[in-house]
């Protein structure tokens, strides 16, 4: 590695968010021809700094600078215009334009009169996709493509852009590993070429491959920043953790009962093909899978939110019938859904009404609820959760992430269900609230409640499960028990390898 | 892949394909019950009744394609058509052009009150052109009142301002020639500048537009004020068509207007359709009304059939984009499997 010099440093960055401090003290540098991992749990900052980077948000305190000039990035249109390109998570495509326009949004070649010159932009579109190897038509419209070639259209974008400083936050999560290799090379062609990359991504062999230095953050404030050839893998996760892996799942023994939940060769068109599965009493399964596999919409389709086109789900016994939530919830069905501020909490109520809300009936009567009953079945859960809050009538929007998490529990458990299904539930949750909602579940599961778990953490899903099964592009390609299930194991299913 | 994208942009020109034919078929249903539909008189009429209609319905399309709507459009034609008779009444002999860039003008400061509103203060377009409809209205009545001005009728304006609304040009009347420029102006600037394609990228993603740097509020805001500017146009022309303003000028005008562009293809939710498509909406919707009467169907109909083709349009629409999807899901199945074996 030539490069010295820093084309970005961030000094002792500050961010909160309302009441969460999201960045504490965060220094950075990036240098010229460089890969440079940025790694930390969920929760630990990251997006914030790649936000910050791309000029989506200011940071409150401390500075950034480019090419050692204190710079204000006042939007995202002024980060580009310094050669700054952020690839994100979710690529966000405007999927009623082609492919060669969306590549060139914003800054298309123009001939005599500021006119957009047409011929040009398809030719330099076809260029760039030849050199990352990829065939990709650049007169299509982007709906329908896949994740992957959508990934592939926003690296497009900050090649287009002659981008010198280029984040990419977790571009492979979606990725099969030939189309992750794919984008390794692009990466160091580019880093060759003098740019400086972030990278950010949860395969940790994926950061020890591509980067020469990683930067690790944990609670929004920096932990360390080390060349990776001096860390090895147990140093980098415990700095990630902060605590050894182990801990912050519980162990537990456990003796699966009958059969609570039984799904057979569910289906839905286009979405998901023949799953099975069953989840016992007493047990916690985890659904693993790439973003974009299928693992929530099958959730969603045995829950009953999502009609489903075949196949059978069996609660304790009872069929469920397509389509119906309500029967689904009767039978004794719970889903804590995945994004809990859209759709698990209502967060202007208080957190007594949000915990109550699934079970009204048992809190009123003839219909009208019973203040004092709420209260009481409310400050019962509150207690056995654990959860952190000035008053039961605070808004549930006051409490933090984990907390809020432990309402959502909460205001499922209060329907004694006999499955559970929770869609990554410790997302953006610190982790010190992380080992609280481990706990929980592991809790619920030696009560004999069925756990269904999907995650995107591969620790969280080998820690927590007894089984798991892992998804790919809509079909169950694996189902491991916990002596089998390693990372590559569950890594090589999740990618389409087979069994 | 590059047969897919041939098929779905065919998915796109069959849109003004499809107006075509419906032109055609209700043309000819009349043709045959009255053959004088299809004169030369008769096609003059045709294009005539749907110039003004179809300036406004460009204007509109700007703004659908932005995920906005702008519903103050019948007022705004009003207040303008009013403002042309005012000053033909303090001057018979105001020069037409002055009167036109007045019009515009007022136009346009009606589109930047809406735009500020949209783009500025953030509130939703569909709130605030449902306010700005009733005060415009309102402020037309007020100043009609306040001038004690009822009705400004023909004899008042001077015979060039009456010869630009019923004028020809090699049989094409002016209207129709005017609408037709605005067309092709707005057609290519869609296409052909960085400005038009961000109102479609803003329209089919705004935070994606957000984060490709695009001036999402100045480019919402501008296309208000030509929009308005368009109406403003609309509203002069209105009055030199007509020959007779009052207040209450263009009521209920922006319905129409609405259900040509939906008809025109353009998506209510914004990033797709033409300004031509648009435009073709408005003629057969005015052609379709022409035609009733000509059929043997009453009059009162005719609000119930535009209504029925608004929704065989978005039905279609809907039908299209089913079909569109499965196949792109059937697609990336088979591309599945193929990689899998």
């Amino acid at each position: 590695m030539t490069a010295t010099r820093p084309l970005l440093e961030l000094r002792d960055v500050h961010k909160s968010f309302d009441a969460v401090r999201a960045l504490r003290g965060v220094s950075l540098e990036l240098l010229a021809g460089e890969v440079h991992a940025l790694a930390g749990e969920n929760g630990a900052g990251k997006s914030t700094v790649v936000r910050i980077i791309g000029g989506e948000h200011r940071p409150d305190a401390g500075e950034l600078l480019l090419d050692g000039e204190p710079t204000r990035l006042r939007g995202p249109r002024e980060a580009q215009r310094h050669g700054i390109a952020v690839i994100h998570q979710e690529p966000s495509q405007f999927p009623d334009l082609t492919v060669a326009e969306n590549v060139f949004m914003g800054r298309q070649p123009l001939r005599a009169g500021r006119r957009i010159d047409r011929a040009a932009m398809r030719a330099r579109t076809a260029e760039l996709f030849d050199s990352l190897g990829v065939p990709i038509d650049p007169d299509r419209v982007t709906r329908g493509l896949s994740i992957a070639d959508q990934q592939i259209i926003e690296i497009a974008k900050a090649l287009a852009a002659e981008a010198r400083i280029i984040v990419m936050d977790e571009p492979t999560a979606a990725l099969s590993t030939v189309e992750a290799e794919r984008l390794f090379r692009v990466a160091r062609r580019l880093a060759d070429g003098g740019a400086a990359l972030l990278f950010i991504s949860h395969r940790l062999e994926e950061l020890a491959a591509l980067c020469q230095r990683v930067t690790v953050l944990r609670d929004g404030a920096l932990v360390t920043t080390a060349m990776m050839a001096d860390i090895d893998r147990e140093t980098l996760v415990r700095s990630m953790v902060g605590r050894d892996v182990e801990l912050l799942f519980p162990g537990r023994e456990h003796e699966p009962g009958e059969d609570a939940l039984v799904v057979e060769g569910l289906t839905r068109s286009g979405v998901f093909h023949d799953v099975s599965f069953t989840v016992r009493c007493g047990e916690v399964v985890g659904l693993a899978g790439l973003v974009g596999s299928g693992r929530s919409e099958v959730a969603r389709a045995v829950f009953g939110v999502d009609e489903r086109d075949a196949g059978t789900v069996t609660v304790a016994g009872r069929p469920l019938r397509t389509g119906d939530p309500r029967a689904a919830i009767a039978a004794g069905l719970a889903m804590v859904p995945e994004d809990r501020r859209e759709q698990g909490l209502v967060l202007d109520l208080s957190i007594e009404r949000n915990a109550t809300l699934a079970r009204l009936r048992a809190v009123s009567r003839l219909g009208v609820v019973r203040r004092a009953r709420e209260r009481a079945v409310a400050g019962e859960w509150a207690g056995r959760l654990g959860l952190r809050f000035r008053r039961l009538g605070d808004p549930v929007a006051t409490l933090s992430g984990g907390n809020q998490q432990k309402v959502v529990l909460g205001k499922w458990l209060a329907t004694e269900p006999a499955v559970l299904i929770v869609d990554e539930p410790t997302r953006g949750i610190d982790v010190g609230a992380k080992v609280e909602v481990h706990a929980l579940l592991a809790d619920l599961a030696a009560r004999g409640i069925a756990v269904l778990m999907i995650s995107s953490e591969l620790s969280e899903v080998l820690g927590m499960a007894d089984r798991v099964l892992v998804m790919h592009e809509g079909r169950l390609t694996a189902e491991l028990d916990r002596a089998e299930a390693t990372e590559e194991a569950v890594m090589h299913a999740a990618t389409g390898g087979g069994p | 892949m590059s047969t897919q994208a041939t098929r779905t942009r065919g998915a796109f020109a069959g849109r003004e394909l499809g107006i075509v034919i419906a032109l055609v078929a209700v043309v000819g249903a009349a043709t045959i019950a009255r053959p004088s539909f299809l004169s030369a008189q008769g096609l003059h009429d045709l294009f005539l009744n749907a110039s003004i209609i179809a300036l406004l319905a460009v204007g509109q399309t700007l703004l659908v394609i932005t995920r906005n709507i702008d519903l103050s459009v019948g007022s705004v034609m009003g207040l303008t058509a009013f403002l042309s008779g005012q000053m033909f009444l303090n001057d018979k002999d105001t020069p037409v052009i002055l009167v036109v860039l007045a019009g515009i003008a007022l136009g346009a400061v009606c589109g930047a009150v809406n735009g500020a509103l949209v783009a500025i203060a953030k509130v939703p377009a569909l709130v605030v052109t449902l306010g700005t409809l009733y005060v415009f209205r309102g402020v037309d009545y007020a100043w009609a009142s306040a001038t004690d001005v009822q009705q400004v009728n023909a004899y008042q304006m001077s015979p060039e301002f009456l010869s630009l609304g019923s004028g020809s040009v090699l049989g094409v009347p002016n209207l129709t020639l005017i609408a037709l420029a605005v067309l092709a102006v707005a057609a290519y600037g869609l296409h052909n500048y960085r400005a038009g394609r961000e109102l479609y990228a803003i329209g089919s993603n705004p935070d994606a537009a957000r984060l490709a740097g695009i001036p999402s509020g100045r480019r919402v805001f501008g296309a208000f004020v030509v929009s308005g500017a368009l109406v403003g146009l609309g509203g002069v022309l209105h009055a030199a068509y007509f020959g007779t303003i009052n207040a209450s000028v263009g009521t209920g005008e922006e319905l129409s207007v609405v259900a040509a562009v939906v008809v025109g293809g353009v998506a209510i939710f914004g990033g797709s359709g033409t300004v031509v498509g648009a435009a073709l909406g408005a003629l057969l919707l005015t052609t379709v009304t022409s035609a009733l009467p000509v059929l043997g169907v009453p009059a009162f109909w005719q609000r119930a059939v535009d209504g029925a083709a608004l929704l065989v349009a978005i039905s279609l629409d809907r039908a299209v984009m089913l079909r569109l999807a499965a196949r792109l899901r059937e697609e990336r199945g088979r591309r599945r499997a193929g990689g899998a074996t």
